[in-house]
C-alpha cells in the first residue's frame, strides 16, 4: 500500500514536453484516473511511475521513498498493459508465477498464491494454456492476475479495456472497480475514455499538452470544469462553449442572450468578453427561449435526441431532450432557452482556452 | 479453361520459361547428372571409358578413411564456426539495439561483412597471419610452422575468418529477430521484478528461439559449404591441407586433382542431404512456431 506522489515531474522526449511540471497526489488506496485525449502525456506519466521512463525534473514518491533514481524492477508496482504484454511463451500459470519467481518466493508459495488468483479471477481451467490459445477477455485477465498476485504498492494501468469489445468493457469495468476496492491498493488509471473516467474514478485527473487540467471527483469535474478544455472533454457531447460579452443580466452572443443567476451577476460586468458554458441538457427548445438557432442535425439515440444547431455566427450549439418530445426538422429555425443555474463563466485567454469564473 | 485462362497461362509460362532454362542448364541439369555419376567409377587410366558400379562406390566412398577423416574435419569445422558466428551476431545485435545517437554507423559496420568479397577478406586474413610481418605474431601468437601451415592452426585459423565473414549476416538476423520481440513484454518483466539478466535469460531468448534456430541452420550450411576460406588460404599445395579438407573442398580436390569425379558426385550426394535435412528441420519448427501470437 501506498501513496504516489507527483512533485513537479517533467519529462521531454527531444523538443517535446510530454508531461510539464506536474504535482498530482494519489491517496493510499485511492483509484485515480488519468484522463485526456491521445498525446496527452497520460501514458508518459504512469511510465515515470513504472519507472519505463526516466524523468528529467522534479520528484517522484511512491510510499513515501523517492523513486527517481530506483529501477523498474524495484520500485514494487505492477502494470497492467494496454496490449496485456504477457509473456507469450509461457503457460498461464508460469505467466502470474513470473513477478512471484521474481521476488525469489517458495514453489509451494508461488503455486499457493497463483491459484488462489487463478480462483479470483476465473482463470483456473486456463492455468495450462499458452497467452496465444486465450480470447481478448482472459488475456486481460491474465495481465491484471499477473498484477494482483504480487500485492504491489500500487497498480498502473494503461488503458486495460481499450482491446475489449463493448459488453465485456462494461463488465470488466465493474470487475476492476470492485476487485480494486477489495484489495485497497492505491490505482493510477490512463484513459482516454471519459465514461470509463466517470464510472471507475474516485478522482479523475484530465491532462492535455503535458499539462494537469484539473483533478476532483467525478461529478464535481462534470458540474464544475475549471476551464473551457475540461467542459468540451467531458460529457457526451462536451459544454457548448458561446462567446460573448456581458450585459446588465445576461451575456449579449450571436442570436441572443445566455441569462445569468445573481451570483455570477459580479463576474461579468457589462462590456466585459467572455464565454458562458452550458450542458447540454441545460438547454431546451422553448418558443420563448432567448436564442435564435438554425437547426443543423437531430441525432436520435434511442432515450434521447441532440438537436444541434448554430447560431449566427456559426458557433454551434447541441441541445439534449428526451426522444419522446418533438423534434425540428433540418434547417428550421428554432429559439432555445438556457437555464441561469446550469450556466458557467469562463474568461478567454485568447487561444481558444478560457479559465472559469467563479 | 475458358480462352482467358488458357492465354493466361500461357503468359505465365512464358515468362518463367527464361529462368526455367537457365535453372535447368546450370541446377538441375547438373543436379540430375551428378546422380548418374555416383554410379560409375573412374577408370585407372585417362581416357579409358568409365565402368558402371552402381552403388558399389557409393559404400566405397562411405567407408572410406578419407571420407571419414574429411567427415569429422567438416563437423569439427562447423563446431568451431557456428556457436561463435551466432553468439557474436547475436552480442552485436544487443548492442546495437539501444537507441543511441551515432549507433547506425556501427549497424552499418558490424553488418558489413555481408557484402565484403570471400577473396578480398582471404587476402586480408593471409596477410594478417603472415608469420613475420602479421597480426599474429604481432600479438605474439607464433606457431611453427606458421599458423597457415600448422596442422593444429590450420583449420582454427579458417574457422576464424569464416567466423568473421559470418557475423555480418549473424548479426541481421539478430538484429530482425529481437525487433520482433515486443518491448512492452520486456517492459512486463522489468515491472515485474527481473533483472536485464532475467529479462534477457527468460523472455528474450525464449522470444527469439526461432531466430536462434534459423541462424543455426544457416550457419551450419554456411559452414558445410565454406570453400573460397580453404581454397585462397591454404590450398592443395599446403603441407596443412589434409587438416582442412572439408566435404566440399574434397569435392572439389577428388575431381580437379585426383580426376574422379565419381567419387566427387558421391560426397556431394552427401553434402546435399545434410543440408536438405537441415532445412526440412527448419521448416518444421518454423510451423510449429507460428502459432505464438500475443
Amino acid at each position: 500500500m501506498g501513496q504516489v506522489v507527483f512533485d513537479g515531474v517533467t519529462k521531454c522526449f527531444g523538443d517535446v514536453v510530454a508531461v510539464d511540471h506536474l504535482d498530482l497526489t494519489v491517496a493510499d488506496g485511492e483509484l485515480l484516473v488519468l484522463l485526456g485525449p491521445s498525446g496527452c502525456g497520460k501514458t508518459t506519466a504512469l511510465r515515470t511511475v513504472a519507472g519505463l521512463e526516466e524523468i528529467d525534473e522534479g520528484s517522484l514518491t511512491i510510499d513515501d521513498r523517492v523513486v527517481n533514481d530506483v529501477e523498474a524492477k524495484d520500485r514494487d508496482v505492477a502494470m497492467v498493459f494496454q496490449s496485456y504484454a504477457l509473456y507469450p511463451h509461457l503457460t498461464v500459470a508460469k505467466n502470474i508465477e513470473f513477478p512471484l519467481r521474481q521476488r525469489g518466493a517458495d514453489r509451494a508459495e508461488r503455486t499457493r498464491q497463483v491459484h488462489d488468483v487463478a480462483e479470483t479471477l476465473g482463470l483456473t481451467p486456463y492455468l495450462g494454456r499458452k497467452p496465444g490459445q486465450l480470447s481478448g477477455g482472459q488475456r486481460q485477465r491474465v495481465a491484471l492476475a499477473r498484477a494482483i498476485v504480487r500485492s504491489p504498492a500500487a497498480f498502473l494501468m494503461d488503458e486495460p479495456l481499450s482491446n475489449l469489445d463493448a459488453a465485456l468493457r462494461v463488465q470488466t469495468r465493474a470487475d476492476i472497480v470492485s476487485l480494486q476496492e477489495r484489495l485497497g491498493t492505491t490505482t493510477l488509471y490512463v484513459t482516454h475514455d471519459q465514461v470509463e473516467a466517470m464510472t471507475m474514478g474516485d478522482r479523475i485527473a484530465v491532462m492535455d499538452g503535458g499539462l494537469l487540467q484539473q483533478v476532483a471527483p467525478p461529478q464535481a469535474l462534470y458540474a464544475e470544469p475549471a476551464n473551457t478544455f475540461v467542459a468540451r472533454f467531458l460529457g457526451s457531447p462536451g459544454m457548448n462553449l458561446i462567446p460573448g460579452v456581458a450585459a446588465e443580466d445576461a451575456v449579449t452572443v450571436a442570436g441572443g442572450t445566455v441569462p445569468l443567476r445573481d451570483a455570477l451577476l459580479p463576474l461579468a460586468p457589462v462590456g466585459r468578453s467572455l464565454i458562458a458554458g452550458v450542458r447540454p441538457e441545460g438547454l431546451r427548445l422553448d418558443a420563448a427561449g432567448s436564442l435564435e438557432a438554425s437547426v443543423v442535425i437531430v441525432e436520435q439515440l434511442g432515450a434521447e435526441a441532440h438537436i444541434i444547431a448554430t447560431l449566427d455566427d456559426g458557433t454551434r450549439v447541441v441541445v439534449r431532450q428526451e426522444a419522446s418530445r418533438p423534434s425540428p426538422g433540418l434547417a428550421e429555425t428554432v429559439r432555445i432557452a438556457a437555464d441561469p443555474a446550469a450556466v458557467h463563466l469562463f474568461v478567454g485567454d485568447g487561444s481558444g482556452r478560457g479559465e472559469r469564473l467563479g | 479453361m475458358t480462352r482467358r485462362r488458357v492465354r493466361e497461362a500461357l503468359l505465365g509460362y512464358a515468362l518463367i520459361l527464361p529462368a526455367l532454362a537457365i535453372f535447368g542448364l546450370f541446377v538441375f541439369y547438373p543436379f540430375a547428372r551428378n546422380f548418374k555419376l555416383a554410379l560409375y567409377q573412374a577408370p585407372p587410366f585417362p581416357n579409358l571409358p568409365s565402368r558402371y558400379v552402381g552403388l558399389h562406390q557409393v559404400g566405397q566412398v562411405l567407408t572410406s578413411s578419407n571420407f571419414v577423416q574429411s567427415l569429422v574435419t567438416t563437423l569439427l569445422f562447423v563446431v568451431l564456426v557456428v556457436p561463435a558466428g551466432l553468439l557474436i551476431g547475436l552480442f552485436l545485435a544487443v548492442a546495437a539495439q539501444r537507441q543511441l545517437r551515432g549507433l547506425a554507423i556501427y549497424r552499418i559496420i558490424f553488418s558489413s561483412t555481408v557484402v565484403t568479397s570471400v577473396a578480398v577478406s582471404a587476402l586480408v586474413f593471409y596477410s594478417l597471419m603472415n608469420p613475420v610481418v602479421g597480426l599474429l605474431p604481432w600479438l605474439g601468437i607464433n606457431p611453427h610452422p606458421s599458423a597457415l601451415q600448422n596442422s593444429t592452426w590450420a583449420l582454427p585459423s579458417v574457422a576464424l575468418m569464416a567466423v568473421w565473414q559470418f557475423v555480418g549476416l549473424s548479426f541481421i538476423i539478430m538484429s530482425a529477430g529481437l525487433q520482433s520481440v515486443p518491448e512492452e513484454v520486456l517492459e512486463a518483466a522489468r515491472v515485474d521484478g527481473a533483472s536485464n539478466w532475467t529479462v534477457f535469460w527468460r523472455i528474450t531468448v525464449p522470444l527469439l528461439s526461432p531466430t536462434l534456430f534459423f541462424g543455426v541452420v544457416v550457419a551450419t550450411i554456411y559452414a558445410f559449404q565454406t570453400f573460397g576460406q580453404i581454397d585462397i588460404l591454404i590450398g592443395y599445395q599446403n603441407a596443412a591441407y589434409e587438416h582442412v579438407n572439408v566435404l566440399i573442398y574434397n569435392v572439389y580436390t577428388t575431381l580437379v586433382y585426383g580426376g574422379n569425379p565419381g567419387r566427387a558426385a558421391v560426397m556431394s550426394i552427401v553434402l546435399f542431404l545434410i543440408t536438405l535435412v537441415l532445412t526440412l528441420l527448419q521448416l518444421r519448427f518454423l510451423e510449429r512456431r507460428v502459432q505464438y501470437g500475443r
